[in-house]
């Protein structure tokens, strides 16, 4: 039997084949999936914001990119996955509103994807496939089966990767 | 002492905010009811310090696609206001407004965004209106930015946008009535902490 998992905002889940992941609506926030397509193990994280606030280490790690990726990583290895298998597709990073006099707004979605790209870069986690940018909103679907991520918006119909 | 995140507000805090929606759903029905040219009532807010995944929850699910009007606030008070439209109500005020029978939310002309902006932009002026007549405080908004979109990637935004520590979001619903109309108004607001405090200090409110 598998299953679907959710995964909210600032949450992350490792699971295994057959299961599979999904998280609604991304906006500005970035999606990141881990894929070990011999264990097929995948794991599914939704970041908010780029960098783990070092004044203030009460966070949750899940809502940060730099701390949500290594911790997905290290759960995979913990079930066998071997870091020079894993690979990334990630998806969201968009800027939902162009606020008129003020064009730094909405960049946090920009900022997202760079530090993901620079934490997966730091992991040697090889980024094969990426929707990121513009401005509207993603869902996420995430299969362990296969490795297939599947991104579903509003305006732009649906895309497999 | 004071408030260092949004969920430490306690019932005296909501009950202030309360005030605040209550005033701000009141000049909003009178500058509604004119734009409209029909009699507009409201029923009194609910005021409520929502998680993200819960506001979206309320409004149909994380991906309902719905219209969301955002405005960022200066002046005393930083932070950001964002008015959230369903596809109904926006239906309902075009056809009023225009006179257009078919609307189409996946496919609005410019003409109907720049109606529902202004609807938006009515709304957060009679927000801020409360919060400065209540305060004395001095804001100002932003033109009025606008997306269709899904709820969930809508709501995420104010949160994100403030650097917030938390998920969470000041959530004021207001029912308003119209004929046989009854549409809810949400009124999101996400003040930054300092801007929170410095509103609650001039609002009498111990802290």
């Amino acid at each position: 039997m598998s299953e679907t998992f959710t995964i909210g905002i600032s949450d992350m889940k490792v699971v295994k084949s057959t299961d599979s992941l999904v998280t609604y609506a991304l906006g500005s926030c970035v999606g990141i999936c881990l894929y070990d397509p011999v264990m097929k193990i995948g794991g599914l994280g939704h970041i908010m914001l780029p960098i783990y606030p070092v004044n203030n280490p009460k966070e949750n790690l899940m809502r940060f990119a730099d701390t949500c990726i290594p911790e997905m990583l290290s759960q995979m290895e913990k079930l066998g996955c071997n870091r020079r298998r894993i690979t990334a597709k990630i998806a969201g990073g968009a800027k939902m509103f162009e606020v008129a006099d003020d064009s730094s707004f909405g960049n946090i979605g920009q900022r997202n994807v760079a530090e993901v790209k620079n934490t997966l870069n730091r992991l040697q986690i090889r980024l094969c496939a990426e929707d990121t940018g513009l401005n509207y909103g993603r869902t996420v679907y995430f299969y362990t089966e296969d490795g297939r991520m599947v991104v579903k918006s509003f305006s732009n119909g649906i895309k497999t990767y | 002492m004071s408030i260092q995140r949004l969920e430490q507000l306690n019932e005296m805090h909501i009950d202030v905010l309360k005030e605040i929606g209550n005033i701000g759903a009141g000049n909003a029905a009178t500058s509604l009811s004119k734009m409209l040219d029909t009699e507009v009532n409201m029923t009194t807010p609910v005021v409520k310090i929502l998680d993200i995944t819960d506001a979206a929850n309320l409004l149909g699910g994380p991906e309902n696609v719905v219209i969301g009007i955002l405005s960022k606030l200066g002046g005393d008070i930083e932070g950001i206001m964002m008015f959230i439209i369903e596809q109904e109500f926006a239906k309902s005020v075009l056809t009023s407004l225009l006179g257009v029978q078919e609307v189409s939310c996946d496919r609005l002309t410019d003409m109907e965004l720049s109606a529902i902006s202004e609807i938006g932009n009515i709304m957060i002026a009679a927000y801020t209106g409360s919060i400065g007549t209540l305060s004395g405080m001095n804001l100002k908004t932003t033109v009025p930015a606008i997306t269709v979109d899904m709820v969930g990637a809508i709501l995420s935004v104010p949160a994100i946008e403030m650097g917030s520590v938390s998920d969470k979001i000041i959530f004021i619903e207001d029912d308003f009535l119209s004929g046989k109309d009854d549409v809810t108004a949400n009124m999101l607001l996400v003040p930054s902490i300092e801007s929170l405090n410095r509103l609650m200090e001039k609002l009498g409110i111990q802290l």
